[in-house]
């Protein structure tokens, strides 16, 4: 079983040196967490989380609520800087020290809310803050262009008119315009906090299929879920948190639902693959 | 109308063929994105009206006074809708354009004689930094605009009332001027009112063609050819017909002909607050914290600043609105109703299709809705209807407006 964490106390990696997990041959991978430690005044709510985030693979976060995961990808957008550990991007140590600094970097988050402007029509919320401009103008028509060009290749859905307004979208539609803005601004890394949680069963399956597209363009994709069925359909890998802690990191092939719910309930990672 | 297997399903541009293009008007008409359409034909109606019970209505001359009534209402809307954009109001905007006016009238006085720029930008500087003290104090202090602009409503009558009273001069200044007095007062030549409309036109048209133009160019999808064409061809019969009335003679005992300064005045802030609206990444800011604050603080906009913003426009065009308010009335008291002033600019904005819910609105819904305001006061006078008839028809438009404007705002979010 490739694992690259064991269960709690685990040691701390040597100093600056960037890891390479098993798994890694040349390059290492894309996002690499090391010994990640969050505390909130006494509460601790991540205990030496280390995780790898491989380019062009979905990784499913999964666990309990309350497990850490939101304070987990808080982390890493630099909502909630870690209190300890260390993050390493492309094999450089990176501080994500603000939302700013992550999305530099080409980390770019989709939060449940999604924070779409419903007044705006799509190509405005899709470079909403990045608008173009030219000659102190908007440069509209690029943007239109543009943002025509990344919703075709995307393309999981049809809109009437790239200049409808967000509001009129349906669910999964919205939820495409917001993954589709993450990913326009060369973004490396998308993390997304439960996709298809209000989704119906038509367009979950569309989102579901528009993160394999994400992954098989290169990008990495860290998905948090509590629908085990969409975490089987679309992750590569799968990394189960318990109680602030990071239990078991590791390929799809080695779970079934059944030890995914035992791992998500007890943290026990001890039990042989069934 | 979505495919879930995956297929690469294209992306599609507004329909050109000409049942799409009525089709999506509808859309658009029903959504609260084509506002404009409901309460044009909502004027025409009241227009009919009043030409045929009183047949002067639709005189040139009365035209020219209509317009000239709708200037403050329009400005004082504009000066609003700022606010209204991102979910706020400004209830101290009659006041604050009064005092801007109070400001000019003195300087100009015999006592203190500053040239007229230098007087006129004072009082914009007076109103802005008022605007800015509010903005300031609602933003840092995390207060409700309504009630600080409710103080402000109280507090800066108080102020006006000081200051005019201290002229000595009876509870009012008029305007000795003549730069402020012609402001409304005053005409353009025929001859410039030809000048400045045909300007303003091929301003307009041209910046239409060529945003036709430069669509077509890029290979996006656009209305058809036809439609602009008509587009431009409405604007410019529009423009001849004003420039017609505005040149007729409507002089009783003298010649009395051209475009009152209002009309060009009106015009440059209805052609700079569009421009900010849709042309610049400010005004883009203004609708996205209007729609949701949140969002624009995610996408890592500065919402402070572009709040503190608006704030100060407000108190930009509500410097001008209280300069053409003290050139109508050829003087400011310390009467002055600011507290109606700002209902019926309120009032003016939403009747024109601005929305009370922050993020939907344009500044030509003041310019709309300033002139249905003023056409009901005009026209009523014109029938001979009093004043309590005139009060109840203003409220029963106004609750219509706001019934619309609640009704395409549910309509695009229930689904």
């Amino acid at each position: 079983m490739t694992t690259t964490s064991g269960p709690t106390g685990r040691a701390m990696p040597e100093n600056d040196t960037p890891p390479g997990g098993p798994e890694v041959a040349s390059s290492p991978p894309l996002l690499q967490l090391r010994g990640i430690s969050k505390h909130f005044g006494a509460v601790e709510a991540l205990k030496y989380v280390d995780l790898d985030v491989p380019a062009g693979q979905v990784t499913a976060l999964i666990g309990d609520n309350g497990a850490g995961k939101s304070t987990l990808i808080k982390a890493i957008a630099g909502i909630y800087p870690p209190s300890s550990g260390e993050i390493f991007w492309e094999g450089q140590r990176v501080s994500l020290h603000s939302p700013r600094a992550a999305e530099e970097l080409g980390i770019a988050t989709v939060y449940q809310d999604l924070a779409l402007c419903d007044n705006l029509d799509i190509v405005q919320n899709m470079y909403l803050g990045h608008e173009a401009s030219k000659r102190l103008t908007l440069d509209e028509i690029t943007m239109e262009l543009e943002t025509r060009r990344v919703l075709t290749e995307l393309s999981v859905f049809t809109v009437r008119s790239v200049r409808q307004l967000v509001g009129s979208l349906s669910g999964g539609q919205r939820q495409a315009i917001a993954v589709a803005r993450a990913v326009m601004h060369e973004s490396k890394l998308v993390i997304m906090d439960e996709p298809t949680a209000a989704l119906g069963v038509t367009q979950t399956a569309q989102v579901l299929e528009l993160i394999t597209r994400l992954a098989s363009r290169g990008i990495a994709v860290l998905v948090i879920s509590h629908n085990l069925n969409d975490v089987f359909t679309v992750a590569d890998r799968i990394a189960v948190m318990y109680l602030g802690t990071l239990v078991e990191c590791g390929p799809i092939a080695n779970y079934d639902t059944t030890r995914a719910v035992e791992l998500i309930t007890t943290g026990a990672g001890a039990r042989a693959d069934g | 109308m979505t495919s879930s297997d995956g297929t690469v399903t294209e992306v599609r541009s507004e329909s050109a063929d000409a049942p799409g293009v009525f089709e999506s008007l509808w859309r658009k008409v029903r959504s609260g994105e084509a506002s404009l359409l409901p309460i044009l034909l909502g004027l025409a109606v009241l227009v009919i009206y009043f030409q045929v019970r009183n047949s002067v209505f639709l005189s040139a001359g009365n035209l020219t006074n209509l317009f000239v009534q709708a200037t403050i209402f329009i400005l004082l809307a504009m000066a609003e809708t700022w606010l209204l954009l991102l979910g706020e109001i400004d209830l101290s905007v009659g006041y604050v354009a009064a005092l801007g006016a109070t400001t000019a009238v003195i300087l100009l006085d015999a006592q203190f004689h500053w040239p007229w720029y230098l007087a006129l930008l004072a009082a914009i500087a007076v109103t802005t930094s008022i605007g800015v003290l509010q903005g300031f104090i609602i933003i840092k202090l995390r207060l409700p605009s309504f009630i600080v602009t409710l103080a402000g409503l109280l507090g800066w009558e108080g102020v006006l009332i000081f200051f005019v009273d201290r002229q000595g001069t009876g509870g009012t200044i008029p305007v000795q001027e003549k730069v402020l007095y012609d402001l409304v007062n005053g005409n353009l030549s025929p001859l410039a009112t030809w000048i400045f409309t045909a300007a303003s036109l091929a301003i307009f048209c041209w910046s239409i063609l060529r945003k036709d133009q430069s669509r077509r160019a890029s290979g996006l999808e656009s209305v058809p050819f036809a439609v602009t064409i008509m587009k431009v061809a409405a604007l410019v019969v529009a423009g001849i017909i004003l420039v017609l009335i505005f040149n007729t003679n409507r002089g009783t005992f003298t010649v009395l002909r051209g475009m009152p300064y209002a009309i060009p005045v009106d015009f440059v802030m209805l052609t700079a607050g569009g421009f900010i609206l849709t042309r610049t990444k400010a005004g883009r800011y203004i609708y996205a914290i209007g729609g949701n604050p949140e969002a624009a603080r995610r996408a890592g906009i500065n919402v402070d600043r572009y709040r503190l913003l608006a704030f100060s426009l407000t108190g930009v065009t509500a410097g001008v609105a209280g300069l053409i308010y003290a050139s109508r009335l050829g003087g400011i008291s310390d009467g002055v109703d600011g507290g109606n002033l700002v209902l019926l600019a309120v009032a003016s904005a939403v009747i024109g299709g601005t929305s009370l819910f922050g993020g939907r609105g344009k500044i030509i819904h003041a310019v709309i809705g300033g002139m249905v305001i003023a056409s009901i006061y005009n026209g009523m006078a014109l029938i001979n209807m009093s004043a309590a008839t005139q009060f109840i028809a203003t409220a029963l438009v106004l609750l219509v407006a706001v019934a619309m404007d609640s009704v395409a705002r549910r309509s695009t979010a229930s689904r």
